[in-house]
């Protein structure tokens, strides 16, 4: 069994809100903006402590980028806070010109991200996110896997100079990680070791992918679960020790097949070692309302839906 | 540097139309039509340290061209006012280039703060950088240049909202009210109603300049409109001017949007246009 028990679940959006007050408290060169959903980004503590620092933009997000990109000349370090449909697909050109190609610190902070934003349905349930930043140059991306993970990780990228997507969730998850781990961007964690199939995953999948590790276990099977917390850069090095070890992938992700995790890591696998490879994420469709767990079940990326794709690639 | 800053217009037009020429490409009209605004605003207006360029720019006023398509203008005006040597010009458009077809500070060149070209954006990060002075107590000021087709994109307005509403009143945006944008005519193609009353309604402090090719109006509408500032509203010029204004078959037409002229059209253009700074080495 793997080793790792929750603590107490959390949502990741709460992680964000801990670490952003703990910068307002630590950085004063971080400031925040927030288009008209502070509560739900969890934004609030950071806006009633340092509200002079707090800049709410209304229900305009194409704004928010532009106006972040603008605080940065002058070395403020902006935060910027809304849904992650609203975080990327609705300010792409934004993003793109003022932020990305005009190499600003400005730091995209997306919560209610992919399936398990649940009932709202797919108006506001992006699976497409992950894709649209990595392509631009120069993003770095990334989606930790529960509340102690998405603190560490906001705090670290107030340190790192250069634009980043930082992904989280609505729903309370298993809150398993160490609160005293620092987040390292670019490092993927081996969350266990085995030498049959390595299963990638990221965000709330990670827990889905412990639990089909158990089921595995269960049946001979040791799989090494990687935790790629950073999509981009990836951590290649990590990923080849391990594939180079276990010969057989499974990629797991709530996103598109398209654009996500899994085309980063088939790509490095091509070319560097082609491996036998099953991706779990959503294939071409949009997703619907319901609740967190009925969508990962019926999008097939909960924890038995990783354990067949690894029973599957363990017959090729 | 020039003795008279009324002789440096004339030779940024040289510029712009020589730049556009050398690789047939390029926006000269629009680029005419601001040549007096961009003299105006560099070499009186402006409290800026050309070099070393400092990109946060403390204790400097900070300009922002929204309408990067009018990068010939800003470039020849930023060479010419020290930002970097004037035989640059010489590279616009080319491979490998600073002077990209858009501004952009991808490849760092001075006086450059932000890309634009995807039009509408400039307001906003405008808005960000006067926050960013009000958070440190720097009381320089923020100008902007805008086109009045460039209106027609949503996020003017979403800036537009926010700078009047949160009192951003360290900030001081121009519309270059030319009439014209890339299919025709303003009026026919998006009619704009009336630019002043649009910005009061959104609590903006709303100038007007009528002649806009008149340097000495431009001078005096700016030091107007800087002692507007930090009253509580921020302040909006709008700017009439002519676009391709300085050649007579050039000005107030759409037709030079997005032309280069001919060799021919060219040495008529420079032959109306005297070269009172020197031209930059072809």
């Amino acid at each position: 069994m793997h080793p790792y028990t929750d603590s107490g679940s959390k949502d990741t959006r709460s992680g964000f809100g801990e670490g952003l007050l703990h910068l307002g408290k630590t950085n004063p060169q971080v400031v925040a903006l927030c288009a008209d959903l502070t509560g739900s980004l969890k934004m609030d503590a950071f806006a009633a402590e340092f509200p002079e620092r707090f800049f709410q933009t209304g229900i305009a997000e194409a704004h928010m980028i532009g106006m972040a990109a603008g605080l940065t000349i002058g070395g403020k370090i902006p935060f910027t806070g809304t849904f992650a449909n609203f975080s990327t697909g609705r300010v792409y050109d934004q993003i793109r010109q003022s932020v990305a190609y005009s190499g600003k610190n400005v730091k995209i902070c997306a919560s209610h991200a992919g399936l398990t934003l649940g009932e709202d349905g797919a108006t506001h349930q992006i699976l497409e996110d992950i894709g649209l930043m990595k392509m631009l140059p120069g993003m770095t991306v990334i989606s930790p896997c529960d509340f102690n993970q998405t603190k560490a990780a906001t705090m670290a990228i107030a340190a790192h100079n250069g634009p980043v997507y930082l992904r989280f969730g609505r729903p309370k998850v298993p809150n398993f990680t160490s609160p005293d781990a620092p987040f390292v961007i670019g490092k993927a964690d081996v969350l266990t070791t085995g030498k049959d199939v390595t299963i990638c995953a990221y965000g709330h999948l990670v827990w889905e992918a412990l639990k089909a590790a158990d089921a595995l276990e269960a049946k001979g099977i040791h799989a090494e679960v990687i935790n790629f917390a950073t999509i981009k850069p990836l951590d290649i090095q990590t990923l080849l020790a391990s594939v180079r070890k276990t010969g057989r992938v499974v990629t797991a992700e709530e996103h598109q097949r398209n654009g996500g995790l899994g085309d980063a890591i088939g790509q490095v696998l091509a070319m560097h070692y082609p491996t036998p490879m099953e991706m779990v994420a959503v294939n071409d469709s949009f997703g619907e309302s319901g609740t967190p767990a009925e969508l990962l079940t019926k999008y097939g990326l909960d924890a038995a839906n990783i354990e067949a794709a690894a029973d599957r690639v363990l017959l090729r | 540097m020039a003795a008279h800053i009324q002789d440096i217009p004339s030779q940024v037009r040289r510029d712009i139309l020589r730049m556009v020429h050398a690789v047939q490409s390029g926006h000269p009209g629009g680029s005419m039509g601001c040549t007096e605004f961009f003299v105006a605003l560099y070499f009186d207006v402006l409290r800026h340290n050309p070099r070393p360029f400092n990109m946060d720019g403390p204790g400097e006023d900070l300009f922002f061209l929204s309408n990067g398509h009018i990068s010939p203008v800003f470039y020849s005006v930023l060479a010419r006012s020290g930002y970097f040597s004037i035989d640059e010009l010489k590279t616009f458009r080319k491979l490998n280039s600073r002077l990209q077809g858009h501004p952009t500070t991808h490849e760092g060149l001075p006086g450059v703060r932000i890309a634009s070209g995807s039009l509408g954006q400039g307001l906003s990060v405008a808005v960000g950088a006067a926050q960013a002075k009000k958070l440190v107590g720097d009381d320089r000021l923020i100008f902007t240049l805008h086109g009045d087709g460039e209106l027609q994109e949503g996020q003017i307005w979403e800036a537009a909202l926010y700078a009047g509403a949160k009192k951003v009143d360290n900030l001081i945006s121009t519309i270059d009210a030319n009439g014209q944008q890339i299919d025709g005519s303003t009026d026919d193609v998006m009619p704009m109603g009336d630019i002043g009353a649009k910005f009061a309604a959104f609590g903006w402090d709303v100038m007007h300049i009528e002649n806009g090719n008149d340097l000495e109006a431009i001078r005096h509408g700016l030091r107007t409109a800087i002692s507007k500032t930090g009253h509580g509203k921020p302040i909006c010029i709008v700017m009439r001017t002519a676009m391709g204004y300085g050649v007579d078959f050039m000005a107030g037409t759409h037709k030079w949007h997005g032309i280069a002229p001919s060799d021919d059209q060219l040495t008529a253009a420079l032959a109306q246009l005297p070269e009172t700074l020197g031209d930059y080495p072809a």
